[in-house]
C-alpha cells in the first residue's frame, strides 16, 4: 500500500460519518442535479501527478476519455477551419482575416494561446497528435489554470510576468482532479478576450458576463436562470452549436424537442417562432418572421460596462520611445494608442448597425480583390429585403485602418509576434513584416498571391453579429426605435416601414391642407369683417 | 316661430359617433405616419386599429339603416340648384344674401353637402378600408401572389393619400357645417338637437 492511499483511508476514517437519521429529522442532502457525473475525478490514480506539462495530463485524460481527442481534432476549437457550405469559402481563424490583428500567419506562437491545444508555435504544428489536444482550458473548475499568451497554447510552467501582469503556474494535478463541465470562465477566457483584450472584438460578449445582473443578460444572471454559455451552445461530442461564420438566421425547427433535432442556439428553440402575446394586431410575432429577435431585445452594444473596441488603425503604429518601447496613450482608463497596434477608439452601450442578413456571412480573403477607395468589406453579410431566410440582424460595425497590397489590391497579413526580426512586435518593420506574415500565408496556402512587395492602408469594415446580452423583455427597443423618421432603421433599404416612409409626393398633401384651411380662414374672416361693417352702418 | 326635425337620434348618434371615431383615428393614424409623437407607437397602432373596426361597425349598420329607410337617396348627387349653392359660398354669403336652399326632412342636404357627402362616401372612406384592411392584414397576404402584384409601399401610400383627402373634406365639413347658419351655429345646434330652430 503506498503511503498515498494510505493517508485516504485515514482521512476516510477520521472524516465524521454521517449521522443516522433521528425520527421526524430529514438529513440536509446536497443539491445534486441528475446530471451530476458519475465520476469523482479526485479518486483517479492517473490524475494523482505530479505533472510537468499540459500534454502530460492530456495524455491522462485520455486513459480514460479514448474518443475525447478524436472528437476535439474535428470541431473548429482545433482545427480554426470552417467550409462555409452556403458560400464555398474556406473560413477559420487559419483562412479568413479580420480588421483587428489581421491573421494569425507567422504570428502561431501568440495567436494560439487561444487554441484548445498545446504547441501550434509554427506552421508544422501536428494537428492529429492526441496528446496535444488541451482538455483543461475547457474543463478546468479551479480557475486557476491560464494559458500563457505567448506560450504557443501552454500554460506557465513557473511564474512568468507578461505586460506587467504575473502569470502563475497552474498545479495541473490539482486542476486535473478538479475538472468538470465547461463554465463562462472558461469559455470566456478566450471568447471574453477575442482581438487581445476585455471586450475589445465582439461587444456582446465581455467579462461582465460572469455575473451580469439580469438588466444586462437575462439568461446567464445568476439570480436568474444562470446559464452557462453550453446551455445554449450545447456539445455533443466536444462539437457545439453555433457559429459566426453560418448563423442560424432563421430556424423553422421550433422548440427543441427532446429525441428530435435541436437547432440551438437559436432563441427559437426554446422559446418557439410565436413567443409574443397575440394581443390585438399579433405584429410583434409577424415581425419575427423578418426580424431577428436579437434585433429588438439586444437593444445596444457592450451593455455591461466594459467598452468594446470600434476602430483599430494600425497605419499608425510603430512610435516608440527613447529607450525604443513602444509608446502607449490613455484616456479614460483606455488605450487609445499602442506603438505596437495604432490607434484605438472604443464605446459603451450604444446602438448597433442594422442589416439584412440570411446568416451566411461571406470574407474577403487574401488574394481577394479589393477597391482600395475603401472602405474594404472583411466580411459582409449576405441575404437582401425579401430574399429566403433573411432577416433583419444587428451588427457591431468595426472600423479598420490596415496594410493591404497597391499592386495586387489584395488584403495583407503582417507577422506580428515572433522571437526574428521580422516579427512586427520586434523589428517594427512593416516590409519585413508583411513579407514575412504573407510567405508563411503562401506556404501554408492561406492564399496563392504573395506580396508584391509595395503595401499602403486602407479603411476596412466589419461586421460582427450582436447575439449576447439579451436584456429583460421590458428593456426591448420599442416601436419607434425604428418606426420613425430617423429611427434605428433609417438606412435599412427595401421595406417600406411605417413612421419611416412617405411618398415623396406627400408635401403637396400638407400644402393642400394648410391652404384649405387658410383659405376657410380667409372666407369665415371676411364674412366677420362685412358684418361688423354692416352691425356698424345699421347702428 | 317653429322646430322642425330635420335629424333623427339614430342619424345624430351616428354623425357623433363617426366624428369621434374619425378624429381618433386621424390623431392616432398621423402617430403611426411619424407625422406627430405625441403618443406611444404601440398605443397609437391597438387604438387605431380598435377604432378602425368600430367604425366599420358603424357603417355597416349605417348602411343598413340607410336602405331600409330609404333615406340614402339623400346623399345621391344632384346637379340640380348647384351652381346657385357655389356662386352663394363664393358671393352671396358676403353680400348678406338668402341662401338658396332650404333644408327640410326629406331634403336634409343641399346640393353641394350632397356631392361632398358622395364623395365622402363613395370614394374617400372606402379608399381608407380597402387599404386599411389590406395593411391590417398584410400577413396574411405578403406571402401570397397579392403580395408580389402589389407593395406594401403602394397600399400604404394610398391610405395616405386618402387620409389627405379626409383632412381636406374635413376642414371644409367643419367650417360650413358649423359657422354658415342663421344664426352661425344653427347647423351645428340642429346636429346635436335634431331639430332645426326659426324654419317658417
Amino acid at each position: 500500500m503506498s503511503i498515498r492511499s494510505g493517508l485516504l483511508i485515514l482521512s476516510l476514517v477520521l472524516l465524521p460519518a454521517p449521522l443516522p437519521a433521528l425520527a421526524g429529522e430529514t438529513i440536509p442532502q446536497p443539491a445534486e442535479t441528475r446530471l451530476s457525473s458519475t465520476a469523482d475525478h479526485r479518486k483517479f490514480e492517473q490524475l494523482a501527478g505530479p505533472f510537468h506539462s499540459g500534454p502530460e495530463v492530456t495524455r491522462a485524460c485520455l486513459e480514460c476519455h479514448t474518443e475525447a481527442a478524436p472528437q476535439v481534432h474535428r470541431s473548429i476549437h482545433w482545427t480554426w477551419r470552417f467550409e462555409q457550405p452556403e458560400t464555398g469559402q474556406v473560413l477559420g481563424k487559419r483562412f479568413a482575416l479580420n480588421n483587428l490583428c489581421q491573421g494569425i500567419a507567422g504570428s502561431y506562437e501568440r495567436c494560439s494561446s487561444c487554441h484548445v491545444g498545446y504547441g501550434w508555435e509554427d506552421e508544422h504544428f501536428d494537428f492529429t497528435a492526441q496528446d496535444r489536444v488541451d482538455c483543461l482550458v475547457c474543463h478546468d473548475t479551479t480557475g486557476t489554470y491560464v494559458k500563457f499568451p505567448t506560450g504557443a497554447g501552454h500554460p506557465p510552467y513557473e511564474d512568468t510576468p507578461f505586460r506587467g501582469k504575473l502569470f502563475k503556474a497552474p498545479d495541473l494535478a490539482h486542476v486535473a482532479r478538479h475538472v468538470g463541465k465547461s463554465s463562462r470562465e472558461t469559455c470566456g477566457t478566450c471568447h471574453f478576450e477575442g482581438g487581445g483584450g476585455d471586450a475589445v472584438k465582439h461587444g456582446d460578449l465581455d467579462s461582465s458576463l460572469l455575473g451580469p445582473p439580469r438588466t444586462v443578460d437575462v439568461h446567464m444572471a445568476p439570480d436568474g436562470l444562470n446559464f452557462s454559455c453550453a446551455t445554449c451552445h450545447e456539445f455533443t461530442g466536444h462539437i457545439q452549436q453555433g457559429s459566426r461564420y453560418q448563423l442560424k438566421a432563421a430556424p423553422q425547427a421550433g422548440v427543441a424537442v427532446p429525441g428530435r433535432e435541436s437547432d440551438r442556439p437559436a432563441c427559437e428553440s426554446c422559446h418557439g417562432s410565436t413567443p409574443h402575446d397575440t394581443g390585438i394586431h399579433n405584429k410583434l410575432n409577424q415581425h419575427a418572421e423578418f426580424i431577428a429577435c436579437q434585433t429588438c431585445h439586444v437593444p445596444a452594444i457592450a451593455r455591461g460596462g466594459l467598452p468594446t473596441k470600434t476602430l483599430w488603425d494600425w497605419s499608425v503604429a510603430g512610435r516608440r520611445d527613447a529607450q525604443g518601447r513602444p509608446v502607449v496613450e490613455m484616456e479614460d482608463g483606455l488605450v487609445v494608442y499602442d506603438g505596437m497596434k495604432g490607434a484605438f477608439q472604443w464605446r459603451e452601450n450604444y446602438a448597433p448597425e442594422y442589416r439584412w442578413f440570411d446568416g451566411n456571412m461571406r470574407y474577403t480573403l487574401l488574394g481577394d480583390p479589393i477597391d482600395p477607395s475603401g472602405p474594404v468589406d472583411v466580411n459582409v453579410p449576405e441575404g437582401g429585403p425579401g430574399q429566403p431566410g433573411a432577416r433583419i440582424w444587428p451588427f457591431k460595425v468595426m472600423a479598420g485602418r490596415q496594410p493591404y497590397d497597391t499592386r495586387h489590391n489584395a488584403l495583407l497579413v503582417a507577422h506580428l509576434f515572433g522571437r526574428d526580426e521580422n516579427a512586427f512586435w520586434r523589428g517594427y518593420d512593416w516590409d519585413a513584416a508583411l513579407a514575412s506574415g504573407m510567405a508563411t500565408a503562401l506556404r501554408v496556402g492561406q492564399t496563392e498571391v504573395g506580396f508584391s512587395g509595395e503595401y499602403g492602408f486602407v479603411d476596412t469594415r466589419m461586421y460582427w453579429p450582436v447575439n449576447h446580452m439579451v436584456a429583460p423583455g421590458e428593456d426591448a427597443l420599442s416601436c419607434e426605435s425604428c418606426h420613425s423618421v430617423d429611427g434605428r432603421l433609417a438606412e435599412l433599404p427595401g421595406v417600406y416601414i411605417p413612421g419611416r416612409d412617405r411618398h415623396p409626393w406627400e408635401p403637396i398633401g400638407w400644402l393642400a391642407v394648410w391652404l384649405t384651411l387658410l383659405s376657410v380662414v380667409v372666407h369665415g374672416l371676411g364674412r366677420y369683417l362685412i358684418h361688423r361693417r354692416r352691425m356698424r352702418g345699421s347702428a | 316661430m317653429s322646430k322642425l326635425r330635420i335629424f333623427t337620434l339614430f342619424e345624430r348618434v351616428w354623425h357623433w359617433a363617426q366624428t369621434v371615431l374619425i378624429f381618433g383615428l386621424l390623431f392616432t393614424g398621423l402617430a403611426l405616419h411619424g407625422s406627430h409623437g405625441l403618443i406611444a407607437y404601440d398605443t397609437a397602432l391597438k387604438a387605431h386599429i380598435v377604432m378602425a373596426l368600430s367604425l366599420i361597425g358603424l357603417w355597416a349598420f349605417a348602411i343598413f339603416w340607410h336602405v331600409v329607410t330609404g333615406e340614402w337617396r339623400q346623399y345621391v348627387p344632384t346637379h340640380r340648384g348647384l351652381p346657385a349653392v357655389m356662386l352663394y359660398y363664393v358671393y352671396g354669403i358676403f353680400s348678406g344674401e338668402a341662401k338658396p336652399f332650404v333644408t327640410s326632412p326629406s331634403s336634409k342636404h343641399n346640393p353641394l353637402q350632397r356631392l361632398a357627402y358622395f364623395g365622402f362616401k363613395a370614394a374617400i372612406a372606402p379608399a381608407l378600408w380597402v387599404s386599411g384592411l389590406l395593411l391590417l392584414t398584410y400577413a396574411a397576404w405578403k406571402g401570397t401572389f397579392m403580395g408580389d402584384l402589389l407593395p406594401l409601399a403602394w397600399v400604404a401610400y394610398a391610405h395616405v393619400a386618402a387620409t389627405f383627402a379626409l383632412m381636406l373634406f374635413l376642414i371644409g365639413h367643419i367650417y360650413m357645417a358649423s359657422t354658415t347658419g342663421h344664426p352661425w351655429y344653427a347647423y351645428l345646434k340642429s346636429m346635436v338637437t335634431g331639430y332645426q330652430e326659426g324654419h317658417k
